[in-house]
């Protein structure tokens, strides 16, 4: 899995420009300076491997994810410890340790959103179920449809405006303070694009526990357990809910294994230097072992989610269990 | 009766008619619906004393369920319109709060419901689902619990209970599951159980167990039952009275000697010729009820049973006009039918039973 995802991402970034008549010395040309004459850019393109074969390009990148690479950063020989994602073409870094130095942002962000949202998606949809047709389900739905529509830059943007710039309480965009370092400054910096991200995925999971609680309420075992005389509170929560739960579960490792791999539109909103933050500018700068090795954490998370969530699933449904 | 229940029948004058276990009288259990008022139940008295077994009797839609969830209270607090009275060793269940009808759910009335697979929660173990039905009436120990619902799928007729007590509902059989689920039923010692179509999901050779079970179980208890089924095979075997339903309404009750020796109402005889038989030629057809069941928004006018009725011009044009009365015809018999007792007797004597029993 992971190994394909190297494969197209790679072909994307280093085959397509070739079929598309890019020569080496083309490929090289942008990650040299703009006075740079023909010479130069010959070097630039032998530095960074362009002349291999493509093959070679991409063994020697694999090879250095499991055992570390040397790369000549033009200025002297440097040791890249595995696993190496490579070197920036432009700022002539290694990808891993920046990688590294991201991924505590947008998981701080990602876990905040996702208890948030969580809570509140849960929370919202099993009233609207319990009171269908009410004014608080249709209003509750409703704002679930708006939250589903806006986008981040949207709601994140008017956010700022609001609480940050005219009323001055949460903390304007782009503060972040490592968790290690101060817990509270650590959360009142990230307690707006906390909320505007899990007001966008709050509202698919309320929408998706309300069908899912209207499903479960009608069935069967709703009715024994309320024959057995179990009170109403305990039939919603233990039995109705643990019943919806199961594409919850589902969704939500999928969703959170993505949002691992970067909340590129909530980290650019809200400029918080995140793991998509830098894919955005990995792809702007066209810096290929920047994209590259984004793009297998990303696909790494995905993959992880995925099979925490299988693990999970069996947790869940008794019936899904090996015998 | 309690202290508690005679000062309250004392305020609100209301007492018990007989000193039956569990006394209905004229219960109507209505739903609004945008399409009209569903009347599943409407005007249903009957009465049943412990250690003893009523069947209920009638087609899909004829308000057997609707009677059985209604007395157990479940219809509470949702949009049914409920009225009459059900009372229950004395206490006034319809009019009694939703919270006291709870407590009383579990402990002293049950239920076994249709479909074992779907009225279990698939994602808890049989044990636990019985230790739960347990506790939320005694105040004991989860250990405590969990031996009595071991003890319980014992008697039930489970083998190895210590070890299927950990099972998940979709690891019995059928049958199985229908013995746990009557375990759980029966975990609080019940004084009233409502077994709906317990047989009918199961194999045919499991029913007759499943059945043999109930009996003696009943027995152990000494407890009211009320079986509620389709099929007539299933009351002959364990009812001392049979009611039959059509339409939300009592169309016949009896004895189960006089609903299968002497019926006098026309439906009550389509059931018995739609009911297969050993005893009848393998090539004489069975004698289904024409036409299908009547709709609750709509009732047919006057006797709701007579579009399907081949004997109406014997009740001088008022079938549809006039709802007939439920009548006593001879010592507790009860039917409702226009045609006279003289005519219902003679038709079954001459033309019905010689067609169920031609060999």
């Amino acid at each position: 899995m992971l190994v394909v995802v190297s494969m197209v991402t790679f072909a994307i970034f280093f085959v397509v420009p070739r079929l598309a008549g890019a020569t080496a010395f083309d490929m090289a040309n942008r990650y040299v300076g703009r006075a740079a004459d023909a010479e130069m850019v010959a070097a630039q393109a032998e530095r960074l491997g362009f002349n291999d074969p493509l093959v070679v390009q991409y063994g020697r990148w694999i090879a250095g994810v499991f055992t570390g690479a040397e790369y000549d950063t033009g200025a002297g020989v440097e040791q890249c410890p595995a696993p190496c994602f490579g070197y920036s073409f432009i700022t002539r870094q290694p990808v891993w340790p920046d990688l590294l130095d991201r991924i505590p942002v947008t998981l701080s962000l990602a876990l905040g959103a996702a208890v948030l949202w969580l809570v509140g998606g849960i929370a919202t949809g099993v009233l609207s179920a319990l009171r269908r047709g009410s004014l608080f389900d249709r209003a509750a739905m409703g704002i679930a449809l708006a939250g589903v529509s806006l986008p981040i830059f949207f709601t994140g943007i008017a956010s700022l405006v609001l609480f940050s710039y005219t009323l001055g309480i949460t903390a304007p965009g782009g503060s972040y303070t490592p968790f290690t370092e101060n817990p509270v400054q650590w959360a009142y910096n990230l307690i707006l694009p906390w909320v505007t991200l899990a007001f966008l995925y709050a509202a698919a999971y309320a929408r998706l526990t309300r069908a899912g609680m209207l499903e479960t309420m009608g069935e069967d075992y709703i009715r024994t357990a309320r024959a057995k005389g179990l009170p109403e509170s305990k039939v919603i929560a233990k039995h109705g809910l643990r019943g919806a739960l199961t594409p919850i579960v589902t969704i939500f490792g999928l969703d959170f294994g993505l949002l691992l791999g970067g909340a590129v539109l909530t980290e650019s909103t809200f400029s918080l230097n995140g793991v998509g933050k830098y894919a955005v500018n990995a792809i702007v700068k066209n810096d290929l072992p920047q994209i590259l090795g984004v793009t297998m954490l990303a696909a790494f998370f995905v993959v992880i989610a995925n099979l925490i969530v299988d693990l999970l699933y069996a947790v869940v449904d008794p019936r899904v269990r090996l015998s | 009766m309690t202290e508690k229940t005679a000062a309250r029948d004392a305020a609100t004058g209301k007492a018990p008619t007989t000193d039956a276990f569990l006394e209905v009288n004229d219960l109507r259990i209505h739903f609004p619906t945008d399409d009209g008022l569903v009347k599943s139940v409407d005007g249903l008295s009957f009465r049943l004393d412990r250690g003893k077994t009523l069947g209920i009797v009638g087609e899909s839609g004829s308000g057997k369920s609707v009677t059985s969830l209604g007395i157990l209270g479940l219809h509470k607090g949702g949009r049914a319109r409920i009225s009459g009275e059900i009372w229950l060793d004395g206490e006034e269940l319809v009019s009694a709060s939703a919270e006291h009808v709870r407590r009383l759910r579990g402990k002293k009335m049950a239920m076994i419901f249709q479909d074992p697979l779907s009225a279990m929660h698939p994602y808890y173990t049989v044990g636990a689902q019985i230790i739960e039905a347990y506790r939320v009436h005694n105040n004991v120990s989860k250990k405590v619990a969990r031996k009595h619902a071991i003890d319980m799928l014992g008697r039930v007729g489970i083998p190895q209970p210590d070890k299927r007590v950990d099972n998940y509902p979709h690891e019995f059989s059928g049958g199985m599951r229908q013995r746990a689920m009557i375990a759980m039923a029966l975990c609080c010692d019940p004084e009233l159980l409502i077994a709906d179509e317990p047989t009918t999901a199961l194999d045919v050779t499991v029913q007759a167990q499943i059945l043999d079970l109930m009996r003696d179980l009943q027995r152990d208890f000494n407890a009211a039952l009320i079986i509620i089924t389709h099929d007539l095979g299933v009351v002959a075997e364990l009812a001392d009275d049979i009611l039959v339903m059509y339409g939300g309404k009592c169309v016949e009750y009896g004895s189960a000697e006089d609903i299968f020796e002497r019926p006098e109402h026309p439906y009550t005889w389509g059931l018995l010729g739609s009911m297969p038989r050993l005893d009848r030629e393998p090539t004489e057809r069975l004698m289904p009820i024409k036409g299908t069941p009547p709709s609750l928004i709509n009732v047919p006018p006057g006797c709701a049973f007579h579009p399907r009725c081949a004997y109406i011009d014997r009740t001088d044009g008022k079938s549809n006009t006039v709802v007939p009365e439920l009548v006593e015809t001879e010592g507790g018999h009860l039917v409702r039918c226009h045609m006279s007792r003289q005519d219902r007797r003679e038709i079954w004597e001459n033309e019905i039973r010689p067609s169920l029993e031609s060999v």
